[in-house]
């Protein structure tokens, strides 16, 4: 392809929890701020800047990786998947969601969307895994008020509910309350 | 923290990516999986005028077996490494090895020769390419060349990767019949660097340790079969001779006592392995 010039924004176009985005980006425009300032999609969170925090985790192409460490105009034509997809609708939220909210897994919520993006992708992936997978997993993300604990025991309840019903991530049950 | 400004170029062939290094040398830099690469660029530690994106070149994601060897591409990820069918039995070392390497999160981006080509001492790919006397493919405009570990690995972050070169692919000798291998590491927390690492590759006649994070770049020893106390002496003369020193994440005297447990734990289960 031809070389992007450094001081041009050129449009980049890709998939973004199954709609069509474009907008643009100059090389050096990290996939984190295009997301929340050139799409407004703010779900994803922007903590360390250098991959280590994990708040900014996203799947690309159906694998996960932290969007502060990916240019945008590499995403160009890609499948991109951020925390604002995860919910089957607008007063449902997802079995791991569901799980987050029972277990009070989240208080200020800044690393949430990355955690439930890795912990969703776990789950896609092995449905029955185990606390020392999830553990395993969520060694790659930083929480700083609730500790640990009650993200593990939502992650592990999800996987039971997933594991005893495939389906259930398909049609989660309604929220109660509000809408 | 931002990227400084680079111009951008997403390479469709490895002669394209070699021709646009060829132009640019050291002013260019070559973008793969960018688990090592964009943090520099976050941190402004590098600030390049050119990114050579090689990521979308099929050609060099491949992961194959070939003379006894397996081959991985400039674009093959961690993960893909890790999920390649039969690792465990063909290359036991790097089975081991990945899963610290990295999070999750980050080995599903970054590349195996990213990190090769990174050289950070600590890191776990370059200790297990110099332990199984693996080797680097260069390629370059000029030339192809390949390189021994120990000939590429040439100090602190440094290769002997010339400005034009691109790192084609690692070539990791496949586990021979009789040997055994396994690798320990301790960091203070899983997915960080490793304070050390240590990977043992031992057959009936001989051991080979490698060792990262205490020298400048992985170091190794050869010995025969030793036992015991002689294997004490030999593991304690190597500890010392890495010539560690105190800095923010361990002292001189733990790092020495590291090698010496790991290194010793390393070769005893590549031993039991080996049944």
């Amino acid at each position: 392809m031809p070389r992007l010039s450094a001081d041009r924004r050129t449009e980049v176009r890709f998939t973004l929890n199954g709609r069509p985005v474009a907008g643009l980006a100059e090389p050096r425009l990290l996939l984190s701020d295009f997301l929340r300032h050139v799409v407004g999609a703010t779900g994803t969170h922007v903590g360390c800047e250098h991959g280590v925090c994990g708040a900014c985790t996203v799947r690309i192409d159906g694998g996960l990786a932290r969007s502060c460490l990916t240019l945008a105009v590499q995403v160009e034509g890609c499948t991109v998947e951020t925390v604002e997809g995860l919910a089957p609708g607008p007063a449902r939220l997802s079995v791991l969601q569901e799980a987050f909210r029972r277990h009070h897994a989240l208080q200020c919520g800044f690393c949430t969307a990355g955690i439930l993006m890795s912990l969703d992708t776990l789950l896609r992936d092995e449905p029955a895994a185990d606390k020392a997978r999830i553990e395993e997993v969520l060694g790659g993300h930083l929480c700083r008020c609730t500790g640990y604990g009650p993200i593990v025991s939502a992650a592990l309840d999800a996987a039971e509910r997933l594991s005893e019903d495939p389906g259930a991530g398909d049609a989660p049950e309604e929220r109660d309350g509000d809408v | 923290m931002k990227p400084a400004r680079f111009d951008y170029q997403r390479a469709e062939s490895a002669a394209e990516a070699c021709e646009a290094l060829a132009e640019l040398g050291g002013d260019a830099r070559v973008l793969a999986g960018g688990q090592s690469l964009v943090p520099m660029l976050n941190m402004r530690l590098a600030q390049p005028r050119l990114l050579v994106d090689i990521s979308r070149i099929e050609a060099l994601q491949k992961i194959e077996r070939s003379g006894g060897r397996l081959l991985v591409g400039a674009g093959a990820r961690q993960a893909a490494l890790l999920s390649h069918d039969g690792l465990a039995e063909a290359a036991p070392l790097l089975a081991a090895a990945l899963p610290w390497v990295g999070h999750a999160q980050t080995r599903a981006r970054g590349t195996v020769c990213g990190s090769l080509a990174h050289a950070d001492p600590s890191a776990e790919l370059p200790t297990c390419l110099l332990a199984l006397q693996g080797a680097v493919r260069l390629r370059s405009s000029r030339r192809h060349r390949e390189l021994p570990a120990e000939a590429f690995l040439a100090g602190l972050m440094s290769t002997a990767r010339e400005d034009d070169e691109l790192v084609e692919a690692a070539a990791f000798p496949l586990r021979r019949a009789g040997e055994g291998q396994a690798f320990r590491e301790f960091g203070r927390r899983h997915g960080d660097f490793a304070i050390v690492g240590a990977a043992a590759v031992v057959s009936a006649q001989r051991i080979r340790l490698a060792v990262g994070g205490v020298a400048d770049r992985p170091m190794a020893r050869d010995w025969p079969a030793l036992e015991g106390s002689a294997l004490d002496d030999a593991l304690n003369a190597f500890a010392w001779e890495l010539g560690a020193r105190d800095d923010l994440h361990a002292s001189a005297r733990l790092r020495r006592d590291l090698v010496r447990a790991l290194g010793r734990e390393a070769i005893e289960e590549a031993r039991r392995c080996r049944a």
